[in-house]
């Protein structure tokens, strides 16, 4: 090894083989038959489970709780992936501390809850492994739809308008499918492909074509779309990302996090890939904490993650900060950046402290840094589409935008918690609502 | 720390925690160590003639879990010792010696006729045991033999094996009964006639625990085929505790020390047994369950509530629940109660809700926020919420006072005791007019 964390500047090669392989192996590992008895059998089944209430895909987690807890994994996956097309991934992301584990009559009760998102991958890995897909189309109708992004709300989109019996032409700016699962989430959250592995197996459906490479604005517009399908789908994500608006933010070793994670995804040998000995990432959401807790597992001495407001402003939930500081990330928060010191490239960033209403104390710091990521936002990118709401694409309660014939969902729509599972549940009512306009069929 | 020294039909043992015939107790080996755990006494595994019964040699247990796979209750196909009667005679001979203060009981199971009888006695009379059990229970098997619960099940017989058993020996006697009949009181009232000195009880219940849902055979399956086995442990107790009850009841067999088995698994199983009427209790799926060690919780169990209660000996606790055990037909109506849900301890799981709305009377409401609360004027009392709470206590039913309003009947509940036999509605009543 040539490197080592303590190497100045940005190279690759910091660790051991073995460290690479520890730092990046799955954050949970798979529960066991025995250990997910023992984890289902202390679901209540509650009436009317306040877990379901929570959780955006409305997914009867008592039920495939005792499915599980009966010996039929499978049923409990088809339970699942029913209501979440993305179950498996769900499982894996999902911020599940603030969503069905949070309400738990058990965490309620105990402090304990039923671990729900591992009991949902127990199920789902065992029907995917199996290499099933229980769903079937209905008889075809002859529709045909385009799905403009194949990140988790066209996939869901995608696959619901496929089983209700349409054709599907599912296109995406990017050269593999799967959005953010495939280009924007750590990877210790999803191993081994997971992310292609079940685009794979959703589209056993079949009726769906996938077109990768087709970025709307460029390579389609939102109008021929209208003119050759019967309806459109934008899932488009965010594709732009937000500025500091500070001078030298050109400076080598500044960079956006979700490149950099995207970079990581994409990575055949995360050994080659260079990471900076001082490393800083601004911001307080999933996308900061994911770069944070991965420039560390690459190597970084020290990371430093710098937030603008206060711990419980935060994006990224509780259990992801503890995670951060536990992979020996240091969080500051109640800090901004005010400028970006070095010759060419960056040497240090300078905060100044804040207090909770985002005004400056005059307090500074500065902060040696030989690579800055910058996660403070995405912002939607393209011009002529639909009206917007604020910053994002307009919709009504099914995804309905100010173009008659296009839905929209996922993140470039407004409201929603930018969450996977939000984007799923978003696309799947999209294509309810899709399947009704296009049929006159009632919403199911 | 109470003294829990019992003494049941002159036989006296350090605390009443005995272990039942069955494997735990089928040799020196295995007793020992159980003496070494704490226990008072063993009723040694069932001896019989020679030569020895054989075992299957496929699985002897079969069990259902709860949640956790907690074992609920267990049945076996096994039969009664499978080792010469000398090497038990042996055995048995040598821990007594070594552990005099403690029980030793022989459980015995041989032909119906007298000789058998009276030569297995005189047989098990060297070993310096305590006393004789006489196994009329065992319900697979040695039932297909004439024994066990064969015998068990015609009083006539249970009363003439008593009667040769107290003919041919001078030690204590105890007749184990099965549950496996009609009316419990009825083989216990031949054992008192017989002269037997107590009954034990319960014995094993016909059973089958599961099939295998593959090879369509019931479980322990045995090259494909399956035979009903003998069931016990926590999932028997209530079938225990009332027969145990009947018997302790009954005109005729009232004061007749009894042996309690059936599931006991704590201290306060234990307890309960007494309560209603057993001298001691044995134990046996809890042992196997568990291993001996937990006779350590019993003993500790049974001291410190006996202590709570200012009870200097367990005669101040057995049977003291009896008077309280009543027919139907005599539980006072007016005696009126309303569920009660503690907001501060409910969870929120909606269980309540769902077991009233779905199979009972309508008498919890759920508010928007999962405020579960008991509408008076539906309440009838069943206690069915409470029983699905996943939380202790969080619900309870509570009395309503003399002069209250009953929301549901509309009548004032009233201060004195009527039952059914004086209720409007009993014809039998206008009939005793």
């Amino acid at each position: 090894m040539s490197h080592s964390p303590l190497t100045p500047g940005i190279t690759a090669g910091r660790l051991e083989p073995s460290e690479y392989a520890d730092n990046f192996a799955d954050l949970h590992a798979p529960l066991d038959a025995h250990e997910a008895t023992v984890a289902a059998d202390r679901c209540y089944f509650c009436h009317d489970a306040p877990c379901v209430t929570a959780c955006p895909t409305d997914i009867d987690i008592p039920l495939f709780i005792r499915q599980i807890a009966t010996g039929t994994p499978e049923a409990a996956a088809k339970t699942i992936l029913t209501q979440n097309i993305l179950g498996g991934m769900c499982a894996r992301v999902c911020p599940t501390e603030t969503l069905c584990e949070e309400v738990c009559v058990r965490e309620i009760a105990e402090g304990k809850p039923v671990i729900i998102g591992q009991l949902q991958r127990y199920a789902t890995d065992i029907l995917m492994d199996n290499d099933e897909h229980p769903f079937t189309r209905a008889d075809p109708t002859g529709k045909r739809i385009a799905v403009v992004g194949a990140g988790p709300a066209g996939l869901a989109c995608a696959h619901r308008l496929a089983m209700l019996g349409h054709d599907v032409t599912l296109m995406d700016a990017r050269p593999k499918p799967g959005g953010l699962n495939e280009y924007g989430i750590a990877a210790y959250k999803t191993v081994d492909d997971f992310a292609l592995r079940e685009v794979n197996w959703l589209m056993q459906i079949g009726g769906i074509t996938l077109e990768n490479g087709v970025a709307l604005g460029q390579d389609v517009t939102l109008d021929s779309l209208q003119s050759d399908y019967d309806a459109v789908f934008l899932g488009l994500g965010l594709g732009a990302v937000n500025a500091l608006g500070l001078g030298g933010e050109d400076k080598d070793g500044m960079r956006d996090a979700v490149d950099f994670i995207a970079e990581l995804r994409q990575a055949e040998d995360v050994s080659k890939l260079p990471i900076g000995r001082d490393v800083v990432v601004i911001g307080g959401g999933m996308t900061a904490i994911d770069a944070a807790v991965q420039a560390k597992a690459l190597g970084a001495l020290n990371v430093t993650l710098v937030y603008r407001r206060g711990r419980d402003r935060m994006n990224a939930s509780v259990f992801e900060q503890d995670l951060a500081a536990a992979r020996g990330v240091h969080i500051i928060t109640g800090a901004q950046p005010v400028a970006i010191h070095g010759n060419g490239a960056v040497r240090e960033i300078e905060f100044e402290y804040t207090d909770d209403t985002l005004t400056p104390t005059g307090e500074t710091v500065r902060i040696p840094a030989d690579q800055v990521f910058k996660a403070i936002g995405q912002a939607l990118a393209g011009d002529t589409l639909p009206d917007l709401d604020g910053r994002k694409i307009a919709v009504t309660d099914t995804g309905r935008t100010s173009v008659s014939g296009v839905w929209a969902g996922g993140d470039c729509a407004a409201g929603g918690d930018d969450l996977t599972v939000t984007a799923v549940a978003e696309g799947r009512d999209a294509a309810m609502d899709i399947h009704a306009a296009l049929t006159g069929a009632k919403e199911a | 720390m109470a003294d829990l020294t019992t003494n049941f039909i002159g036989i006296t043992s350090p605390n009443p925690f005995w272990l039942a015939s069955a494997p735990p107790t089928d040799k020196e080996y295995n007793v020992r160590r159980a003496f070494e755990a704490g226990w008072g006494g063993v009723v040694w595994k069932t001896l019989g003639e020679d030569p020895p019964v054989v075992n299957v040699n496929g699985p002897r247990y079969g069990a259902i879990w709860g949640a956790d796979r907690r074992l609920l209750g267990l049945n076996n196909i096994e039969l009664i010792t499978d080792r010469p009667l000398e090497t038990n005679l042996e055995e048995m001979t040598r821990v007594k010696k070594d552990y005099p203060d403690r029980a030793i009981i022989a459980s015995l199971m041989v032909p119906v006729n007298e000789d058998s009888w009276k030569w297995i006695l005189s047989r098990v009379a060297e070993t310096g045991c305590d006393g004789v059990e006489l196994n009329f229970g065992c319900p697979h098997g040695m039932s297909e033999r004439g024994m066990g619960s064969a015998v068990g099940q015609v009083p006539d017989y249970i009363h003439q094996i008593a009667e040769w058993c107290k003919k041919h020996t001078d030690l204590p006697v105890i007749v184990k009964l099965t549950p496996n009949i009609t009316d419990v009181r009825k083989p216990a009232q031949a054992a008192k006639d017989g002269g037997a000195d107590a009954v034990s009880l319960i014995n094993t219940i016909n059973s089958i625990t599961s099939v295998n849902l593959d090879s369509f055979s019931p479980e322990p399956m045995i090259d494909g085929k399956g035979a009903h086995g003998g069931y016990c442990g926590p999932a028997v107790k209530p079938i225990a505790l009332n027969m145990v009850a009947e018997i302790a009841r009954d005109p005729v067999t009232q004061g007749m020390p009894i042996s309690g088995i059936g599931g006991v698994t704590t201290w306060r199983d234990a307890a309960e047994f007494m309560a209603l009427g057993a001298g001691n209790v044995q134990v046996c799926t809890a042992a196997m369950t568990y291993g001996f060690k937990i006779v350590q919780e019993m003993i500790s169990g049974l001291s410190q509530y006996m202590d709570e209660k200012g009870f200097t000996s367990t005669d101040e606790l057995v049977g003291r629940a009896v008077p309280n055990v009543s027919d139907w037909k005599h539980l006072n109506l007016n005696y009126v109660t309303k569920a009660r849900i503690d907001q501060d301890a409910c969870i929120k799981c909606g269980r309540c809700y769902a077991a009233c709305e779905d199979t009972s009377h309508q008498a919890i409401s759920m508010s928007e926020d999962r405020t579960f609360e008991v509408i008076d004027a539906e309440c009838v009392a069943c206690n069915l919420c409470v029983n699905v709470c996943p939380v202790e206590d969080c619900i309870t039913m509570v009395e309503l006072e003399p002069g209250a309003m009953d929301e549901r009947t509309g009548k004032v509940v009233e201060k004195e005791y009527a039952n059914w036999t004086t209720h409007p509605n009993n014809p039998g009543a206008w009939a005793a007019e």
